[in-house]
């Protein structure tokens, strides 16, 4: 982890093509970056202690979608991948995640989001940004992955399958993820469908203590080699799911690679 | 060429009318408004759009290409005849070309056709359709008279149609619907937004309509200058302080206490972005901009000082 340098030195060294104003033609700011990064640097350094294992495998530079598993009540599993990227990637990536639709409806969430490159999970956005060789971070799990309970944290749902076609269409090479210690940080036991309706949200986390703040668990985000489809993205559907479950398949196995290790070094 | 220019005694408009005779065309124009000051080889005509005299000018004259910049924008004019200036207007246009035999029509849209929601796509493609109508009725018109020159596509495919949906203007002198929001020391934001807004400087715009005539181009094109700016930016670096308000709060203060004048509905135009893809437009014209962000922020600073300021 590069404790030497500030975060306004890494996000200078972001390779994205910034303006007099310090902006990105999609809105990403200097300025935003530097405040969401030093708060999730905090995080993922001193509250999360989080642990990479693997960031060789994600390209330096150019197209490439990180394809992960979601673990615990909301994303604080993408929070510290995209905080990684930053920290341990040399140059430092961004990784750009696909927001939910209901973010950019609420004043402050719909600012804080854009300035830091999480737009809204649009085909066309993901298309457009590995167009132009951004980092897609993507969960296939969607809002069912984000809502698995304590007790289903190193399980995985049904993946969508539109990453797959996305890849094909662009032939950007999928890094899977295996993210533990989400559903730790945050273990679920109830999710309020209703309530989260009346406020716009799809549901609301309850945790044994009632609040959904995050605890301080160890992260661990286990990064495998690149995997990439041959294709043009209009292939049959079982096509497409045998793709999909490569990839799940794959995420599922850096899942249980994660605890072994871990189960060794707690053994040690 | 010979070009005919409706609604030639706008800013735009009339740079435009400039710049194709200094390069050679034939140039006429039409406008209600007065243009005293045309230069020489300009033949302007003081009518409406809409009235046999505008008709006389496409039989006499046989135009061989035809800009149609006679819309107006949405809070200028009141409802009903604004609605009759941009969809009357527009159809008596393409009528006239139809039976006047002009070979090219430009239409001069705007990029708030697409509407703003939270929901959209942050680059909008030509191929979208309008959105968030409902909540600014005011822009219908507009979005109409932009959908009724698009159907000239296929009614006519003798007559060789662009239409052209242009982001906001900034630089001198000054005007245009960004201009005027902006025309305070204060400038209202909505708390919590920030939207990203699409800009380009009025000489850079000339360049393009300029092309796209030479250039003979058919279809619908977004045109759009340098990558979009945060409002903020745009506020603080043409001088003038934002003040970010909650949106009840907001809309009580519009056209009040020195705020610009806003309708309700365009508040979603200061909460939501409205930014087009141009990729179209520049591969089919080979269209650069002069003028980048920070160029356009200094010379409309410049050119419209905040008021009270040194200049």
């Amino acid at each position: 982890m590069a404790h030497d340098e500030s975060i306004a030195e890494r996000v200078n060294r972001l390779e994205l093509p910034f303006n007099e104003f310090g902006v990105d033609p999609y809105g990403i700011s200097k300025k935003h970056l530097v405040l969401a990064g030093s708060a999730l640097a905090f995080l993922y350094r001193y509250y999360f202690r989080v642990r990479c294992f693997g960031i060789e495998h994600v390209p330096p530079r150019g197209r490439t979608m990180l394809v992960g598993n979601h673990s615990g009540g909301y994303a604080v599993d993408g929070a510290m991948l995209i905080t990684s990227m930053f920290l341990e990637m040399n140059p430092p990536r961004l990784a750009q995640g696909m927001a939910e639709k209901f973010m950019n409806r609420f004043p402050v969430a719909s600012l804080w989001t854009s300035r830091t490159g999480q737009f809204t999970g649009l085909p066309e956005h993901a298309h457009r940004l590995l167009e132009d060789d951004r980092l897609l971070m993507v969960f296939p799990e969607g809002a069912r992955g984000t809502a698995k309970l304590y007790r289903e944290r190193y399980s995985l749902v049904d993946f969508g399958t539109g990453f797959i076609r996305l890849a094909l269409q662009t032939r950007t090479p999928i890094v899977p993820v295996g993210i533990l210690g989400g559903g730790t940080a945050v273990p679920t036991v109830a999710n309020l469908y209703k309530l989260g309706r009346l406020v716009g949200v799809p549901y609301i986390p309850v945790t044994p203590y009632l609040l959904p703040l995050p605890l301080p668990a160890p992260v661990e985000l286990h990064y495998g080699a690149p995997i990439t489809f041959s294709g043009t993205g209009d292939e049959d559907d079982d096509v497409i799911a045998g793709y999909v479950e490569q990839v799940k398949s794959r995420i599922a196995e850096l899942i249980e690679q994660g605890r072994a290790q871990r189960t060794r070094r707690l053994g040690a | 060429m010979r070009v005919l220019i409706l609604g030639i005694a706008g800013g735009i408009a009339r740079k435009l009318a400039t710049r194709l005779l200094d390069a050679g065309h034939e140039v006429l124009g039409i406008d209600v408004r007065p243009w005293s000051a045309a230069p020489k080889g300009i033949e302007f005509h003081r009518v409406d759009v809409r009235k046999r005299a505008a008709e006389d000018v496409f039989r006499r004259r046989r135009p061989e290409a035809v800009v149609h910049m006679a819309t107006v924008t949405a809070l200028s004019v009141s409802g009903g005849e604004r609605g009759r200036i941009n969809l009357d207007g527009t159809k008596a246009v393409f009528d006239h070309c139809r039976d006047y035999g002009v070979k090219q029509a430009l239409f001069i849209g705007r990029h708030t056709f697409y509407g703003a929601a939270p929901d959209s796509p942050l680059y909008h493609s030509e191929d979208e359709p309008p959105r968030a109508l409902e909540k600014v009725p005011e822009l219908a018109d507009l979005v109409a008279a932009d959908l009724y020159a698009a159907t000239a596509l296929w009614r006519m495919p003798e007559l060789t149609t662009a239409v052209l949906r242009f982001v906001y203007t900034l630089g001198a002198p000054g005007t245009g619907t960004l201009a005027s929001f902006l025309r305070g020391r204060r400038v209202p934001m909505v708390l919590g937004y920030d939207p990203l807004f699409h800009v380009m400087q009025e000489e850079d715009v000339v360049t393009a309509i300029q092309l796209a005539l030479e250039k003979r181009i058919r279809g619908i094109f977004n045109v759009a200058g340098p990558p979009p700016m945060p409002f903020s930016v745009i506020i603080r670096e043409t001088g003038r302080t934002p003040v970010p308000l909650p949106t009840p709060l907001l809309a009580r203060l519009l056209g009040r206490f020195g705020f610009p004048r806003l309708s309700q509905g365009t508040l979603s135009h200061i909460k939501y972005p409205i930014v087009v893809d141009n990729r179209r437009f520049r591969e089919a014209t080979g269209f650069q901009y002069a003028n980048d962000e920070g160029r356009i922020l200094r010379i409309f600073r410049e050119a419209s000082p905040p008021p009270g300021s040194q200049g």
